[in-house]
């Protein structure tokens, strides 16, 4: 890459050829505001709040979206620039809806900081907010109320870069200009994942995720409701940066005694349900494999994709509604925790399940949709009754004015409070692959994955798709078909990769076996329901801190999970079983793509 | 030469085919690329859709870049309000055009030519076609290697911007991009894409035609040539009309006004609105573009329901992606009818010229930025009327 050189504020620099006047400034830590840049997406240019001065440009130029050049001279900060930028902070605020003081993003609004940086007079412009605007609340996952939108079209890039899936677009013009979903149609009846990637990358108020949190506290206000809450694995890894933590501070212990004094019956483990579905799940691979290549069924398809992500379940029924028979049979954890809560738990601790409230503390939007879906009731009882975001449950340990970060640690209560270092990487992209492979390579040849302390490294990392290949050498007796064979299975996150993937499938040209799909990008610690902000540096340190957390367990493959060996023994009796496909594994349905 | 002149009527554009305009490609063609780019550049002559850049030198970058596929536009998408020149050139003179299209592909080494047509004006394609069927049989003799194709616009006033255009051609929102890249290095599809006015590609076919000196001579020291007019409001001779550049205004409105004429817009309302004390300067002098809308007003016109009218329409036609556009136009608008109203004070006024000052300075495109030219024109000079 070739240097150029400029001077930026006075100061000399010599930056790559082909980077932004804004990442350039960065570089001498200066920081130019934006509203509409993300470095997860393109260049958009539309907000100009990043607006500097370019010697001998006529006019302001939008840092974000010009090219630093050779011999540049930039001022950042100069009367016409900071007029400028406060001047169309005013604009945004004008046609703002400014009641910041009953906003969910309250304190933690772009626009607000900057309102707030600029000193904008309210005053200086009269309203041009647009009068009646209703808010969206017709999803189970996800709210949009125009009034508080700034058309930075940060969602409609997200929706449509990231995620390939197009729920919002751009609609009208002038004033009338709006972020509009497919002919302005309600939120739920439009093609839209829940993933809520759109909520992570929302500078204000205007894409919230639909809050549960009074239902909650509800429930445990009421003496006659048994609550159970459960938090998934990257929950632990990102909870802590709503108080003020550093991102990738693990608050595992926090988080548990904050459940317990919030008044919590009962504070289990989501990753107690990962372990669970990798046996599921993991058995029937095995199954699949035996039944393809042994018995040559050929209505048996492989790959098999996992389904724990319920943005991707959705995303594929939409996008591929002919190929659901490759997608596992499991049902999430989440759901999987819910089901087991209604029957097992309730039997063992004498609860009548009528009176059980299951919580899921969640990084994701989608698992409020997942838990709303009319078939997550094999028990007779819903699966999940309240599914709450990682933001919503900060929010309740401020209400519950719980000192957080001076909270003593504690442990889950049990049982299904035990988990091991496979369920922990369920939460990053490649974790249910490793976990799966880290127990069916033991299953099959009673020996651990041939890799240095069981970490799979070559299904780590953040390219958007990775593949890999495990020879299965020696097996035991009874899995001697699967010998010799070459493993093939790869890992996609974010929807993109996962229709990359999908069109492989549909095509016929797939080799995998086994895939892993997850519908944000690095996997649930970057969900859409994880503190805002995201970007790539901040879902490296989650990564970090889930595979620090793995490394702590002393058990770190499922099968080896007491509770889980404990809860066939009393309960499901076998994978696969009766009681499991019952209660443990769902079916998908075919959805129309508009 | 004069820094200006009398008002003269030119008669270049519009003059019947005294040498058929193919045949001005095939004498152009007889000469190298660079001799007619060149020529072009001495010529003077600069875009007549409205931003004035020079044609020659534009050309000259687009020759330059390395690409199998390259595209020629001929920006036909005339939507600036009071111009219809552009109309009245593909009805009674396509074949200057698409002659100059051709030049513009032969000396660029580009061989895809596309007309983008204002969707209004879909009733001129039977005969445009036509005329392209005629193209198409001289291209074939003179072994030329470039075809025109027509694309039918979608509606919005700022798809008349290269970029916006651009972007609906591609079947997107009509928005106009970020620049750089500029259209030259990556255009239309990603290739080094040349966008020119309808007037522009007829203009540069009589450059050929006439040589750059001849053409030159019309017009004054820094106005070349002839340019269309497109006039409208209080005359009594409204139409469309073909003059030296270099004139003054106040001999346009001689000319032109009914004799009672306060005010004149010119180029559009993206252009300035001249008041009668400032009729001594050049019709297209600094700063005024040269789109050739021009719009007469006579005493019995109120300017704040010109300009009202004007904000109205920017309200509207802004694309909304930008701030100071989207949001500066609305508050223009609200902002005039406030002061009109005794809602906010007469010193509101200076506050709102600032903000057009400030969405000069950052707009996205031309349209944000070229609203302070009529909204600051209007109302330094006619304030009163803003107000009472």
């Amino acid at each position: 890459m070739s240097k150029i050189n400029l001077i930026i504020d006075g100061q000399s620099i010599e930056v790559e050829k082909g980077i932004t006047i804004m990442d350039a400034a960065k570089k001498i830590n200066v920081n130019i505001p934006t509203l509409c840049h993300h470095e997860d997406l393109c260049v958009a240019g539309n907000c100009r709040v990043c607006v500097v001065e370019v010697k001998n440009h006529e006019r302001l130029e939008a840092s974000c979206a010009v090219p630093a050049e050779d011999g540049m001279e930039i001022l950042t900060n100069t009367a016409k620039v900071r007029n400028a930028r406060k001047d169309i902070v005013s604009l945004l605020v004008s046609e703002h809806n400014t009641q910041c003081t009953t906003c969910y993003r309250n304190t933690n609004c772009e626009l607000q900081d900057l309102a707030a940086e600029y000193n904008v007079d309210g005053d200086r412009y009269l309203s041009v907010l647009k009068p009646n605007i209703k808010v969206d609340k017709s999803s189970w996952a996800i709210e949009k109320d125009d009034s508080k939108c700034v058309r930075c079209q940060r969602c409609v890039r997200t929706c449509a870069e990231l995620q390939h899936v197009n729920a919002l677009t751009v609609s009208h013009k002038g004033d009338e200009m709006k972020i509009s979903t497919f002919a302005d149609l309600p939120f739920n009846e439009v093609v839209c994942t829940n993933c809520g990637q759109c909520v992570n990358r929302c500078p204000t108020g205007a894409l919230t995720e639909r809050r549960y949190f009074d239902d909650v506290w509800e429930a445990i206000g009421d003496p006659d409701k048994h609550v159970v809450m459960n938090t998934a694995p990257s929950v632990r890894v990102a909870l802590g940066e709503m108080f003020g933590n550093e991102v990738g501070t693990r608050v595992t212990g926090k988080m548990v005694t904050a459940m317990r004094k919030m008044g919590a019956d009962s504070v289990l483990d989501t990753d107690f349900a990962a372990d669970l579905t990798i046996i599921e799940e993991g058995n029937e691979l095995l199954t699949r494999l035996k039944g393809a290549l042994v018995d040559g069924d050929t209505s048996i398809k492989l790959p098999m994709i996992t389904s724990c992500s319920p943005g991707w379940v959705k995303f594929i029924e939409h996008m591929f509604p002919n190929y659901l028979d490759h997608l596992s049979t499991c049902k999430s954890p989440q759901q999987m925790f819910g089901a087991m809560t209604k029957t097992y738990y309730a039997e063992k601790k004498g609860v009548d399940p009528k009176d059980i409230v299951s919580v899921a503390v969640m990084p994701c939007a989608a698992k409020k949709y997942e838990a709303n879906r009319p078939e997550m009731n094999s028990s007779g009882y819903r699966d999940i009754d309240a599914g709450l975001t990682t933001r919503e449950f900060g929010l309740m340990i401020k209400q519950a004015g719980l000192d957080f970060n001076n909270l003593e640690d504690s442990e889950f209560d049990s049982i299904m409070g035990q988990s091991t270092g496979a369920g922990i990487i369920f939460g990053a992209t490649g974790g249910v692959m490793e976990a799966a492979l880290r127990t069916a390579y033991a299953v099959v040849t009673g020996r651990s994955v041939p890799f240095e302390n069981l970490n799979i490294t070559a299904v780590r990392g953040t390219e958007g798709i990775r593949a890999a290949s495990i020879k299965i050498e020696d097996t035991l007796p009874e899995w001697s078909f699967l010998e010799g064979v070459d493993l093939n299975v790869a890992v996609a996150h974010g929807l993109k990769n996962a229709r990359v993937i999908m069109d492989e499938v549909a095509a016929g040209t797939s080799t995998y076996h086994f895939i892993e799909v997850m519908g944000c990008p690095g996997g649930c610690i970057g969900g859409g329901g994880q503190p805002i902000p995201t970007n790539a540096e901040i879902r490296a340190k989650r990564t970090k801190a889930i595979y620090e957390e793995d490394m702590s367990k002393p058990i770190r493959m499922s099968h080896e999970n007491p509770e889980i060996t404990q809860i066939y023994e009393e309960f499901l009796e076998k994978p696969l079983g009766h009681k499991s496909h019952d209660l443990l594994h769902t079916s998908y349905r075919k959805r129309n793509r508009y | 030469m004069a820094n200006n002149n009398k008002l003269k009527r030119a008669d270049i554009i519009f003059s019947t085919y005294s040498v058929d305009p193919y045949d001005v490609l095939d004498m152009a063609m007889k000469k190298g690329k660079t001799d007619v780019i060149n020529e072009l550049i001495e010529s003077g002559l600069r875009g007549r859709g409205g931003a004035g850049f020079p044609t020659g030198l534009k050309w000259k970058f687009m020759a330059q870049e390395n690409n199998e596929e390259k595209y020629i536009i001929c920006n036909a998408d005339e939507g600036e309000p009071g111009t219809f020149k552009d109309r009245k050139l593909l009805v009674d003179v396509p074949r200057k055009v698409i002659s100059g299209m051709a030049i513009a592909g032969w000396a660029t080494n580009s061989k895809k030519g596309i007309i983008y047509l204002r969707a209004e004006y879909n009733n001129l394609i039977p005969a445009l076609e036509k005329e392209i069927e005629v193209f198409n049989k001289y291209a074939s003799k003179f072994d030329l290697d470039f075809s025109v194709n027509i694309y039918s616009g979608a509606g919005a006033y700022v798809c008349g911007e290269e970029t916006a255009l651009i972007e609906s051609m591609e079947g997107k929102r009509g928005e106009p991009r970020n620049k750089p890249p500029f259209p030259i290095q990556s255009g239309y599809l990603g290739k080094p894409t040349l966008v020119n006015n309808v007037e522009t590609f007829a203009a540069a076919s009589m450059v050929c035609r006439y040589g750059a000196k001849k053409y030159e001579s019309y017009g004054t020291s820094d106005q070349h040539g002839s340019k269309l007019f497109s006039l409208s409001g209080d005359s009594p001779k409204e139409g469309v009309h073909e003059l030296e550049l270099g004139m003054k205004i106040s001999d346009f409105v001689e000319e032109y006004g009914d004799g009672d004429t306060k005010a004149v817009q010119i180029g559009g309302v993206a252009g300035f609105c001249i008041p009668r004390k400032e009729f001594d300067q050049t019709i297209i002098g600094e700063g005024n573009t040269t789109g050739g809308a021009t719009m007469i007003f006579n005493s019995t016109r109120s300017m704040y329901n010109v300009i009202h009218n004007y904000l109205d329409f920017f309200a509207e036609e802004s694309c909304g992606q930008c701030t100071p556009c989207r949001v500066g136009t609305q508050q223009l608008l609200k902002g005039v009818e406030a002061v009109k109203a005794g809602n906010k004070p007469e010193s509101y006024l200076d506050d709102l010229v600032k903000l057009s000052k400030t969405m000069k300075l950052t707009s996205k495109c031309g349209l944000g930025q070229s609203v302070t030219n009529s909204f600051s024109s209007i109302v330094k000079n006619f304030r009163e009327e803003m107000i009472y």
